[in-house]
């Protein structure tokens, strides 16, 4: 690949959503939805798993910190204490990222 | 395997050391080699069937053709413009976790994916990457990721260590997603495949059990197909999301 001198043809999918837009067959908005997130096509078994990966991930890597930071410090409950609490909110985070509305919701902070 | 009438459902993830003696100097071992084959497999596939270069496309240039497209159609369309950049890491990642996780379907085959220590790597150079791409785009300015908009500078202190820990956490929900998955799905198959056997030796009463425990033997294998590609869709994806909030900082 040293030179390319076209420029690369959009994807069949791009021109067909042109084609459609410029025919009105699809509402607006339409594709957004459906390509939002990783969760779409997941099952709520699926969905449900997913969540509770990423909440635990985050509690198991706070819970982890906490502890080594205690073992290095010597301090052994402050830190496993403090950052339990962290990793509980950061799952919380987690699994708002999860559902949040990507790219400039007026309510997303990520 | 069952062994007389316990059911040991974790020995099929037991490594041994394969390729004989050269094998054993280097420990190399049956996971290893599932990941020769799948290597081979892709490399093979598309190479053979990208050789005709035919206007319409035979099933297997349709097949490289289709995962080539769908998964750069996945890196410009998470990512952005700059995903094309990316491409040959998504599509390698896919491929090896898509082919760990099918041929694990197949009996016999042993499922790489199904060890921590597999997945983990994995997610732990997607997480490095991420982090470099960040650093290597925007610099030390990489960091104000970690710091959300529009909050109270007081309440930052609480915040960016809450963050921080959200950013790491990727690398265990990652790993343990798939790692999950893949034995969940594998365990269940052993014990129901037990179940045929020691219900079916136990007699007339124990067959109509037996068949029913090979129906739903039957039904998840289906479903570990299912689980097989969507878990690799759902980890390229996720690589994709990492990378584009590496790229756009938000």
């Amino acid at each position: 690949m040293t030179d390319d001198p076209a420029p690369p043809s959009p994807s069949f999918e791009a021109r067909l959503r042109a084609a459609r837009d410029r025919q009105g067959l699809d509402p607006a908005g339409a594709t957004d939805a459906a390509a939002n997130d990783a969760t779409a096509g997941l099952s709520p078994w699926g969905i449900g798993a997913r969540v509770g990966v990423e909440m635990v991930s985050a509690l198991v890597v706070a819970l982890a910190i906490g502890w080594g930071l205690d073992w290095w410090l010597g301090t052994r409950p402050i830190f496993l204490a403090i950052f339990v609490l962290l990793g509980g909110a950061a799952g919380v985070l987690n699994v708002w990222r999860l559902f949040a509305p990507r790219d400039g919701g007026p309510g997303g902070m990520g | 395997m069952a062994s007389g009438s316990n059911i040991d459902a974790l020995g099929q993830f037991t490594l041994h050391r394969s390729l004989g003696a050269l094998g054993a100097s280097v420990n190399f071992t049956n996971a290893n080699t599932m990941m020769l084959v799948a290597g081979a497999l892709i490399l093979g596939t598309l190479y053979v069937g990208m050789r005709p270069k035919a206007m319409v496309p035979g099933r297997l240039q349709a097949l490289a053709e289709l995962s080539y497209e769908g998964v750069l159609g996945m890196c410009t369309d998470t990512i952005g413009h700059e995903g094309r950049k990316f491409f040959p890491f998504i599509f390698t990642l896919f491929g090896f976790v898509l082919l760990g996780n099918l041929l694990g379907v197949f009996p016999l085959f042993f499922t790489y994916t199904s060890h921590i220590a597999v997945t983990l790597a994995l997610a732990l150079f997607v997480v490095l990457l991420t982090t470099y791409v960040g650093l290597r785009m925007h610099g030390l300015h990489f960091f104000s990721y970690f710091v959300p908009q529009g909050v109270p500078k007081a309440l930052l202190p609480l915040l960016v260590p809450i963050e921080v820990l959200s950013y790491i956490s990727r690398l265990i929900s990652l790993s343990v997603r798939l790692f999950a998955n893949m034995m969940a799905g594998h365990v269940m198959l052993e014990v129901f495949g037990s179940f045929v056997v020691m219900l079916g030796g136990a007699g007339l009463l124990g067959l109509f059990p037996a068949g029913l425990s090979f129906a739903v033997n039957v039904a998840l294998i289906g479903f570990e197909v299912l689980v097989a590609v969507l878990q690799a869709y759902v980890f390229a994806v996720l690589t994709c999301i990492y990378l584009h909030d590496a790229v756009h900082l938000h």
